[in-house]
């Protein structure tokens, strides 16, 4: 497994992925007018009201902007985790529209790593156990699996914690141990919502920093939604967003 | 996968337990009151069960169990004697006694009047004395629950003295028998004796044991006695089922037990499906998180059906065991009330289908939440 550790050499290299241009081989997730509406009649609401954006591999974009405007929305929909009412959505070449039931379960478990704002570990497993799921999931002998999660656990700077329960862990070794979970797969997208919002301001800075460090690469899209302004520098890329829309004047890191 | 399912259930002890403790309560109410049940009827039948070496009881047409005695004459005998195919028919009495120990105690009892030849019809398990010991003036074998009665806290022992009727009756034998239905002591003796301590009456024949001869069908000369006597004549089968037929139909002994096993079915299935679907719902999360890192519904319902079936497989062992083991103390404490009962594997089998709905109940409540659950909902 290559991982970058050296964030400078990591910055060069988006940003000359930039200069060069994004084509459709560099893009892992592209949405052409995608629209999502929840409820119906008086309860209808516009949550996603025409977005065109694309993801590239190799950075890692930062998804921002207000609470409610639709950021969760239009990841879950670039995760295969929701239906758009209507757009196009093409995830690491496939068209969501021909995935469709367990075959798009399947492609979410090969494909896609999550890190969530709850760290949604099972209080049940050990650390290294939980960071073993998604392997256990794709059917990996577990002892296998439990190995390979070790790995993470190191490179995530949690081997002492590996087998600690949950519940005996902070709020951000918890999240740490989620990141080790999202990436012990290797996938080729991975989704981060607000990763450190229930965080205080310090391990939230620490993950956003392991999460620069250790999850980009060239064959990966990273997207991480955040509205924490202070971690804006870490993204090679932002994409701001406001009621529904993805508002015009985009910043590429410098 | 199912490591995964196994882990989650036990990571909730509490809960785990509490499940665990509802199909293991139903359990043991359903195998426990039904066994008794099953136990009581058997009782009811008592004298038949003990009586193995007979084919076919004859008995006056209007009997309708075992208790309903309707004496017959003794000519009747010989009638059945002539009927072709009867190898040998002899004479039984039975009726209730009353009987006072020498220390001044009356008390009931069933006085059994067995064949003075064979002694066809007297207990198989002899803890004292022999059949032939009842050759002895006034002689009675007296079953072992019944000496308890009659004796309390007294050695057993033959020798002992017993006043039926204002007649002595020494005791020669103390045996075994199936306890009857309702407590009584049980004493046996010869036909011509029995008639001695029962008060006069016309007819003493109770019953008329017959044996067919070798390869005839007890089921056809049965049907022949009938035919050729007048009298009721059924196999053991038969005579088995209609005495315990007529007790559930005619007794509240079945309302009563069937209320108790359907409370005992409610109150489990409500604790272990409540707390399961409880479980299910505070894992929602746990199982949407999975759903979104790629488990299929179908795997969901595998882990839910895996850890519906674990709880109910242990409550089940849980609940027979106890049921078991309740069975057995009791048997060691020597209490005559429920002795000789046992769980029958037939009950074994009601409540395993008992459990079984439970367990689909439960896990039909919570995989209709699991199922519907929308992947998007961790990011909420
Ligand atoms: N399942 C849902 N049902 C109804 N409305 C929803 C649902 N999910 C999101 N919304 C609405 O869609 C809008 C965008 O929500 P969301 O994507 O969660 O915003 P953000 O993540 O940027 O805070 C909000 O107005 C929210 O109330
Ligand atoms: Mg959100």
């Amino acid at each position: 497994m290559v991982l970058h550790s050296e964030v400078p050499e990591d910055r060069a290299r988006g940003t000359e992925d930039h200069r060069s241009g994004s084509s459709a081989a560099e893009t892992a997730v592209y949405c052409r007018g995608v629209t999502k509406e929840f409820g119906t009649g008086e309860a209808k609401v516009r949550a996603l009201r025409g977005i065109d954006v694309h993801i590239p591999y190799g950075r890692m974009t930062l998804l921002v902007g207000p609470s409610g405007c639709g950021k969760t929305t239009l990841i879950s929909i670039m995760a295969g985790l929701l239906d758009p009412t209507a757009g196009e959505v093409s995830l690491l070449g496939c068209d969501l529209r021909s995935l469709s039931g367990s075959r798009l379960v399947q492609f979410r478990a090969e494909n896609i790593g999550f890190v969530f704002q709850q760290y949604n570990l099972l209080p049940s497993l050990t650390a290294v156990e939980n960071a073993a799921v998604p392997l256990i999931i794709r059917g990996v002998r577990r002892s296998l699996a439990i190995e390979r999660a070790m790995a993470l656990m190191t490179e995530v700077g949690l081997r002492e914690r590996a087998q600690a329960l949950p519940a005996q862990l902070s709020g951000g070794q918890q999240q740490r141990v989620a990141i080790a979970r999202a990436l012990v797969h290797e996938p080729r997208l991975l989704v981060c919502d607000e990763p450190t919002a229930a965080l205080d301001a310090q391990s939230g800075r620490t993950v956003m920093n392991l999460i620069r460090r250790v999850t980009v690469r060239s064959d990966r899209a990273v997207i991480v939604v955040t509205h924490d302004s202070r971690v804006f520098d870490l993204g090679d890329r932002i994409i701001a967003m406001s009621d529904g829309l993805i508002d015009n004047h985009q910043r590429e890191a410098p | 996968m199912n490591w995964l399912a196994w882990k989650m259930l036990t990571g909730d002890r509490t809960k785990y337990l509490g499940i665990v403790f509802g199909v293991a309560f139903g359990t043991l109410l359903i195998a426990q009151q039904a066994s008794i049940f099953v136990g009581l009827m058997r009782r009811t039948s008592s004298q038949i069960i003990d009586i193995t070496s007979a084919d076919i009881w004859v008995m006056d047409q209007r009997q309708r169990n075992v208790d309903d005695i309707r004496p017959m004459p003794d000519s009747r005998l010989g009638r059945v004697r002539g009927v072709t195919g009867v190898e040998w028919a002899v004479r039984l009495s039975k009726s209730m006694i009353r009987v006072r120990t020498l220390a001044g105690d009356f008390t009931q009892a069933i006085l059994v009047g067995v064949d003075d030849g064979s002694f066809t019809g007297a207990p198989l398990e002899m803890l004292q004395g022999q059949h032939s010991d009842l050759r002895r003036p006034d002689g009675v074998i007296l079953d072992f629950d019944g000496y308890r009665q009659l004796f309390p806290g007294e050695p057993v022992r033959v020798g002992r003295v017993l006043d039926m009727n204002d007649r002595r009756a020494v005791v020669v034998g103390i045996c075994r028998v199936t306890p009857p239905f309702q407590t009584f002591p049980v004493i046996y003796t010869r036909y011509s004796q029995a008639v001695q301590f029962m008060p006069p009456q016309r007819n003493t024949l109770s019953f008329i044991l017959a044996k067919a001869e070798p390869g005839r069908q007890p089921q056809e000369l049965s049907q022949r006695i009938s035919q050729q006597t007048g009298l009721k004549a059924l196999t053991w089968d038969e005579f088995f089922w209609l005495n315990i037929g007529y007790y559930i139909e005619n007794t509240g002994i079945p309302v009563n037990f069937g209320i108790t096993v359907t409370l005992g079915f409610i109150v489990g299935g409500a604790i272990a499906g409540q707390t399961f679907y409880l479980f299910t719902l505070e894992n929602l999360r746990q199982f949407g998180s999975l759903k979104a890192m790629g488990v299929t519904n179908l795997r969901l319902i595998g882990m839910i059906l895996l850890q519906a079936s674990i709880v109910g497989i242990m409550g089940y062992g849980i609940g027979l065991g106890a049921s078991a083991l309740f069975f057995e103390l009791t048997e060691r404490s020597g209490q005559a009330d429920l002795r000789g009962m046992w769980v029958p594997w037939q009950v074994a089998v009601i409540a395993a289908g008992a459990v079984g709905l439970i367990i689909v109940l439960s896990s039909l409540l919570s995989l209709r939440r699991v199922l519907v659950l929308e992947p998007a909902m961790v990011f909420r």
